[in-house]
């Protein structure tokens, strides 16, 4: 059932969703990391809790004028009205009052979303214009939903995505040094304000599919997931993109394959698990590699004060340094220097000396400034200089064992 | 209206209200003040999943297994957000964002797969809580208020809220001068020997308590929009934190009553028959208090301020 799901056989509906989705999820990651990389994620949640009274005042008016008050369109319309005016007000409140932007955001969301739930509360006692499909709009749903619909969700969400592919450029400058884009004749604002734009059109496609709660995920997981993966600016809006599009195609398909299986909560857990995953294990900036690097940074530092205390005779009482020592064949379990450890050791003391040689010479100072106690100092120093530091060591010393 | 239909339908349910909303309130000054206002909106978030484990552990809606799932939650997510923070090295407001809609996902998603028809437990119910159906049904008239059979039979919420609201005070109160240095200089506090971290985290710990209580009682609007727009709009008030604090206790109580009114009575007035939610109600006005002060406040000050 899920292969099937995957493969886009479980019918023309579920098909449409999980590309919808897809579009969707690609164009959310796209977008989301531009709002990621200006250190403004949360912006989207006040947008998307922003989208619920338009929802509410379109579907009163819409029955007001007599017309069915479920109609998609409609409702999207007006979302994308009052998270505009949401937007709108974050951005004043933030210019304009002492106020800082996360009070700003925390404000409008709440405000906008209880004035929302009253709007709601009107349209329940409302008796015309079939209210029920209103409440998926919190959460998502796409069981049972029209053909016309997935169209629609499907349409915006490729719309979407060409959009932000066409801004990106300007979008990647700002983000990446906002000052530098002012100076090449960037209007910062106006783009800012076309990103916040375009993160506007996906929270409104998104509210079928995911829902406005949890549209925020979709914004701001992928790009946050990317940013483990690659320190490049370029790579990070493509990486976040595929990561969106990936976690909202599977989800869809996943929630697709089994009743129960709300579509939003499962995209979300399913980007979730993919955050987790690259969190773990993404070279460099991945916990697994960091413990890796700390792992292997101290065993270089033990190694090179046993050595450094074979070279001088001293008794190694630190377990973990003999264990290293044996390991490489340098020294016996009691601590004394075998024929190889002995040469190690006094190759390791001439390092040390050589360093003290150099980090007295003030005309070395940007070598001098590369000492860390562990590296080796030809890979700092020319063969020249290092003629010219070995001229200034005391006589050689035998090791003794 | 009489004393006889407004004590057992509405005194209660304004009385929660308004315990709620300063319970909140209170710490939110300082949560506005330090930049962590969205700590609300987190909280409010995570304490789904907490609140729906309590319930598939215990079998019933119980008010404690409740209240412990979701302040469990509450203190999974402030360590997950930390953790993610530290270990991914990623901005505070995105690790937030990724812990609360995660966790707000297998919340609904945990609802969708367990049979709650039974009980009174959905997504909704959370969101707007019941305030409205939080009525004291003993009380007779205003004499009921000295009146020991009809007392006991008060709202459990009721006493809850007072003592959360209490609770929370008092905490201000006694750490009113470290909060106060903590929050403007932190540097300085800490100078002066004061343990920042620790005074940081139990700002947060009390006010995931009072979300936790508030949340029970009134949904997540009412705590979501009382940690903010009170504080927030006092701010616009004053320069002096104790003058702000007062504000927002004011406003605090002027949302929480003339929303509860608005939302009972307005409709009536306005010739429609039923009322509208309360808790939505309240977010609203509070809103509108923010809009007023953000317009004429004295101290609105721009960001030069």
């Amino acid at each position: 059932m899920l292969w099937q799901a995957l493969t886009l056989q479980l019918g023309y509906n579920a098909t449409l969703v999980a590309i919808g989705a897809m579009l969707l999820g690609i164009a959310a990651g796209v977008s989301g990391s531009f709002l990621f990389l200006r250190r403004r994620a949360l912006v989207s949640d006040a947008i998307s809790h922003a989208t619920l009274p338009g929802v509410g005042l379109a579907f009163i008016l819409m029955v007001a004028l007599g017309g069915e008050g479920r109609n998609l369109a409609g409702l999207l319309a007006g979302s994308a009205i009052s998270a505009a005016v949401g937007l709108l007000c974050v951005q004043w409140l933030t210019r304009n009052t002492r106020l800082a932007e996360d009070s700003a955001i925390g404000a409008v969301l709440s405000v906008f979303f209880g004035f929302g739930i009253v709007l709601l509360t009107v349209i329940q006692t409302m008796q015309a214009g079939r209210q029920a499909g209103l409440d998926s709009l919190l959460l998502g749903a796409t069981a049972g939903m029209l053909r016309s619909d997935a169209i629609l969700i499907a349409a915006g969400g490729a719309l979407t995505l060409v959009l932000t592919l066409i801004l990106r450029r300007p979008m990647i400058m700002v983000a990446f040094d906002e000052d530098y884009a002012a100076a090449r004749g960037l209007n910062v604002r106006q783009v800012d304000l076309a990103t916040m734009a375009l993160v506007l059109a996906v929270t409104v496609v998104g509210l079928k599919i995911v829902g406005l709660i949890l549209i925020v995920a979709l914004l701001i997981i992928p790009p946050v997931t990317a940013r483990f993966w690659t320190d490049r600016t370029a790579r990070l809006w493509l990486l976040s993109g595929v990561i969106g599009g990936l976690s909202a195609y599977t989800g869809a398909a996943i929630s697709a394959s089994a009743p129960q299986l709300p579509t939003g909560p499962i995209i979300v857990l399913t980007s979730f698990a993919l955050f987790v995953l690259s969190l773990a294990f993404a070279p460099g900036r991945g916990v697994l590699a960091a413990v890796l690097r700390h792992a292997a940074f101290q065993r270089r530092v033990h190694m090179r004060q046993g050595l450094l205390a074979l070279a001088q005779g001293q008794p190694i009482y630190e377990r973990y340094t003999i264990r290293l020592l044996r390991r490489a064949g340098l020294a016996r379990a009691d601590g004394v220097a075998t024929e190889a450890g002995r040469a190690r050791a006094a190759k390791a003391l001439l390092d040390e000396n050589r360093w003290d040689i150099l980090r007295a010479m003030p005309d070395h100072e940007a070598a001098a400034a590369l000492y860390d106690g562990m590296r080796p100092i030809e890979t700092v120093v020319t063969k020249d200089q290092l003629t010219e530091i070995d001229a200034r060591l005391p006589a050689p010393r035998e090791v003794t064992a | 209206m009489s004393g006889a239909e407004f004590v057992p339908l509405s005194l209660t349910p304004l009385l929660i209200g308004v315990f709620a909303a300063i319970g909140c309130a209170l710490p939110g000054n300082f949560l506005v003040l330090r930049r962590q206002a969205l700590i609300g909106d987190a909280i409010s978030h995570v304490v789904l999943p907490g609140i729906v484990l309590a319930f598939l552990v215990t079998g019933a809606i119980t008010t404690w297994p409740m209240m412990i799932g979701a302040g469990g939650a509450a203190l999974l997510s402030v360590l997950l957000i930390e953790a993610i923070r530290r270990l991914g090295r990623i901005e505070p407001g995105a690790a937030m964002g990724v812990v609360f809609t995660t966790m707000f996902a297998g919340g609904v998603l945990l609802l969708e797969r367990t049979d709650t028809s039974s009980v009174h437990l959905d997504v909704e119910h959370a969101l707007m809580g019941n305030l409205e159906s939080l009525i004291w049904l003993d009380a007779r008239g205003w004499g009921s208020l000295l009146d020991p059979v009809a007392l006991a039979g008060l709202p459990p919420e009721l006493t809850r809220m007072a003592l959360t609201c209490l609770g929370v005070a008092a905490f201000i109160r006694l750490f009113w001068r470290p909060l106060k240095i903590s929050t403007f200089d932190e540097g300085f506090a800490q100078v002066i020997g004061m343990r920042t971290g620790l005074i940081g985290i139990s700002l947060v710990g009390v006010s995931a308590m009072a979300a936790v209580a508030a949340f029970d009682a009134v949904g997540s609007i009412i705590v979501i929009a009382m940690f903010i727009c009170p504080p927030a709009a006092a701010r616009l008030m004053t320069n002096r934190l104790a003058a702000q604090v007062g504000w927002s206790v004011a406003f605090a109580t002027f949302a929480a009553v003339l929303g509860y009114v608005l939302a009972g009575y307005g409709p009536l007035w306005l010739g429609a028959r039923d009322s509208v939610s309360a808790a939505g109600m309240i977010a609203t006005v509070s809103g509108l208090i923010l809009a007023v002060a953000a317009l004429f406040g004295p101290a609105r000050g721009g960001q030069q301020a």
